[in-house]
């Protein structure tokens, strides 16, 4: 008979987690497996809330296993590590991401990209290779294999940096992998949410010209005052969204709900590419003359691979780089997945684990 | 009150236009232009069926302004040449694409891009800078800005080599400007016409490993035997289909119908590539889920610059490549339309225009 969360692994954690479709988070006791020769145990201070936990715990695209502890944007401390580690030792800031483990032989794991094996195993509700369920950063502590650990520069603010481990990687990786991570480069991005907004202090680390492309105006302020970007386009003004067709070199699109492209097709110069990070469920109408017409490029790109979050999260220490976030306690995170549905976070909820879990024990 | 074909002009010309949706050519009397400082006058000798050239007569994309004059794979001979051309003298083969004139200011055009400026006229269908329409290759003469014109490699057949300056060049621009040349790498041609049967002889010369998707499981034999494709993949075959998922490095699409892009999508490994070059009626039902689970893109291409063009026509030459065609007379051009609306062509039709096209 298969062993209960409590007993499966020698090492007693506390998170919370979800235990139906409901989403509704609770205080939840599990075990972590022993640290393994290739492991690295830490401490969990911080965790992410990301859109896709709140899909996770509400089951929205049909693979989520029950109970769930989600979180992959996770940051601590390591207490311990396996014979064999070399990248970290105790006392160092770490982070794990969205997978915490692939097959290692297959091309994409050759060329460092584990995100796109097909066996790859994500930090939560996935089966992991010892047959048992992964559980996530919402939890006291977490052992991962030392490939998958990021290491964090002293210097930085944890709880800040969180979010880059997906929604950093997630807009850098594409700003890098499609050519917009250039001075001069005009970048649209569309949606200014947690993703949106790290994609325009990257892109303007990067030297190019950014507008943000929203259909609140409500965000524009932000947008030009706060976050540096160039411009603000307000996707429902046809006079504004007029004026700036053929003008922008790419756009990157983080909106995860169904929309239609053509308008942003039309907003790319000659050669422009549009790359989509939020996936809907149906398919959108792909207009095909515009894209020919100007040897345009429809995309997608999904979080990156471990080597480029470790040069990610280097480059966002070199520049300043943080996420800007809401930082709340772990019992207040129920409300905080009700705000999240709203939109209502500028622009990341932050968990402090670290000051507020234990607290939850029963 | 605004001339007649015949008189806008001063050189009297002569070819086959359509007068409605009907799509039916027939003997049509127009003129073309005075020979200007930059132009050159060509005698047409073959000029090559697009399938765009179908679309056009039956007014499928809606922007048809009749009376038109087809073709835009032209072959022909210089006649006469403005003083201030350089490239061509009396004499020379010459070819003529899919565009006849450009803004020539714009950073498409400053960068050997002409076929992405705005303002490009193309060779039949637009309005040229003296306001009068562009007439196209079904026809015994035209007059071309020299930028414009092909220089025509002596030792590639001008009826067999007139298709490339359509159907050529769009595929073998996306196929470098893209990447898929990559000696090595698997590449898909989906669709085995015109455009896809060029685009297994470019693989093959980039040293690629080449597998046509079809519909059509006739053309198996084809694809493997004649044109030398590494394997043929039926498209309305689910296993096969299936079992070849996430194989291919790229893809060049050229259907022209409305077809589903997801099977395509799923063939691809991630990074793949997928650039489409036909020009379906209506917009393409685009997943997105693959295309994020994969980085996988869809590109487009129209056709090429004058630039790539006369590469590519060069490269053809240097690897004996050459578009399989069927020769027909210009009266018999009716018929062959209704035979390439059923893809009933092994690939291309080129009309023998000069022994064929008489008053």
């Amino acid at each position: 008979m298969a062993k209960s969360p409590e007993q499966e692994h020698p090492k007693k954690a506390f998170g919370w987690a979800a235990r139906d479709t409901s989403g509704v988070l609770s205080p939840f006791k599990f075990s972590r497996r022993a640290t393994g020769e290739e492991d690295v145990t830490f401490k969990v201070l911080y965790c992410g809330v990301c859109h896709s936990d709140l899909h996770m715990t509400t089951n929205d695209w049909g693979m989520s296993i029950y109970p769930l502890v989600p979180g992959h944007e996770m940051v601590g401390e390591v207490t311990e590590v396996g014979s064999k580690v070399k990248k970290v030792k105790v006392g160092d800031k770490v982070g794990v991401g969205c997978v915490v483990g692939a097959c290692h032989s297959c091309e994409n794991c050759t060329n460092d990209l584990e995100v796109y094996c097909p066996d790859m195993i994500l930090t939560y509700s996935t089966i992991y290779h010892d047959g048992t369920i992964t559980y996530g950063g919402y939890s006291d502590t977490m052992v991962a294999n030392e490939r998958y650990i990021i290491r964090f520069p002293e210097n930085v603010s944890l709880d800040a940096s969180a979010p880059l481990l997906c929604a950093g990687i997630t807009v850098y990786s594409p700003l890098k992998y499609f050519g917009f991570a250039e001075v001069g480069k005009h970048i649209g991005v569309v949606g200014l949410g947690g993703l949106g907004h790290l994609a325009v202090k990257f892109a303007k680390a990067f030297g190019a010209k950014v507008t943000v492309i929203s259909t609140s105006i409500s965000k524009k302020e932000e947008a030009l005052e706060h976050l540096g970007a160039d411009s603000f386009l307000l996707s429902r003004d046809q006079e504004q969204v007029q004026a700036a067709k053929s003008t922008m070199d790419g756009i990157i699109d983080t909106v995860s709900a169904s929309h239609p492209i053509l308008p942003l097709i039309e907003l790319l110069k000659t050669n422009g590419k549009l790359v989509l990070l939020g996936a809907p469920e149906k398919p959108l109408e792909l207009p095909v003359f515009p894209l020919l017409m100007g040897r345009k490029t429809v995309a997608g790109s999904a979080t990156g691979g471990l080597k480029e979050i470790q040069e990610m999260v280097d480059f966002a220490a070199k520049h300043n780089i943080t996420a800007d976030t809401e930082l709340i306690s772990m019992e207040y995170v129920n409300t905080a997945m009700e705000r999240l549905a709203k939109g209502d976070v500028r622009y990341r909820f932050v968990i402090d684990i670290g000051n507020t879990l234990a607290a939850t024990k029963p | 009150m605004a001339k007649s074909p015949e008189e806008e002009h001063p050189h009297k010309a002569f070819g086959w236009a359509a007068r409605d949706s009907s799509g039916v050519l027939s003997p049509f009397h127009f003129s073309r232009r005075e020979n200007a400082d930059e132009d050159v006058t060509i005698k047409i000798l073959y000029c090559g069926v697009c399938h765009s050239d179908l679309h056009s007569i039956k007014n499928d994309w809606g922007f048809t302004s009749f009376p038109i004059v087809p073709g835009h794979e032209i072959v022909g001979v210089v006649t006469n040449t403005g003083k201030a051309v350089k490239k061509f003298k009396v004499g020379d083969r010459v070819g003529v694409g899919v565009l006849v004139s450009s803004c020539k200011n714009c950073e498409n055009c400053q960068q050997d891009s002409e076929n992405y400026c705005p303002q490009m006229t193309l060779t039949y269908n637009s309005i040229y800078h003296d306001g009068t329409k562009t007439y196209g290759g079904y026809s015994d003469t035209v007059v071309v800005d020299e930028r414009y014109v092909l220089r025509f490699p002596d030792n590639l057949p001008p009826d067999a080599g007139a298709p490339l300056l359509c159907a050529g060049v769009t595929v073998y621009s996306p196929m470098k400007y893209y990447g898929m040349t990559e000696p090595g790498k698997h590449l898909g041609v989906a669709g085995l016409g015109g455009l896809g049967h060029v685009a297994v002889k470019f693989g093959k010369a980039f040293g690629l490993k080449v597998t046509v998707i079809s519909s059509s499981p006739k053309k198996e034999d084809e694809a493997l035997n004649r044109l030398g494709a590494d394997s043929f993949l039926v498209s309305s075959d689910p296993a096969k289909m299936k079992a070849a998922f996430g194989t291919m490095d790229y893809i060049i699409d050229t259907v022209s119908a409305v077809h589903a892009l997801a099977p395509l999508l799923g063939l691809l490994k991630v990074n793949g590539k997928l650039v489409t070059v036909g020009l379906p009626e209506k917009p393409l039902e685009l997943p997105i889920f693959p295309l994020v689970m994969g980085r996988k893109l869809v590109g487009g291409s129209d056709f090429g610059s004058v630039k790539e063009t006369q590469e590519m026509l060069d490269f053809c030459a240097k690897h004996g490549i050459t578009a399989d065609i069927e020769l027909i007379r210009m009266e018999n051009i009716n018929s062959a339309m209704e035979r390439l609306a059923k893809s009933d062509v092994r690939y291309r039709f080129v009309i023998d225009v000069a022994n064929s096209l008489s008053q």
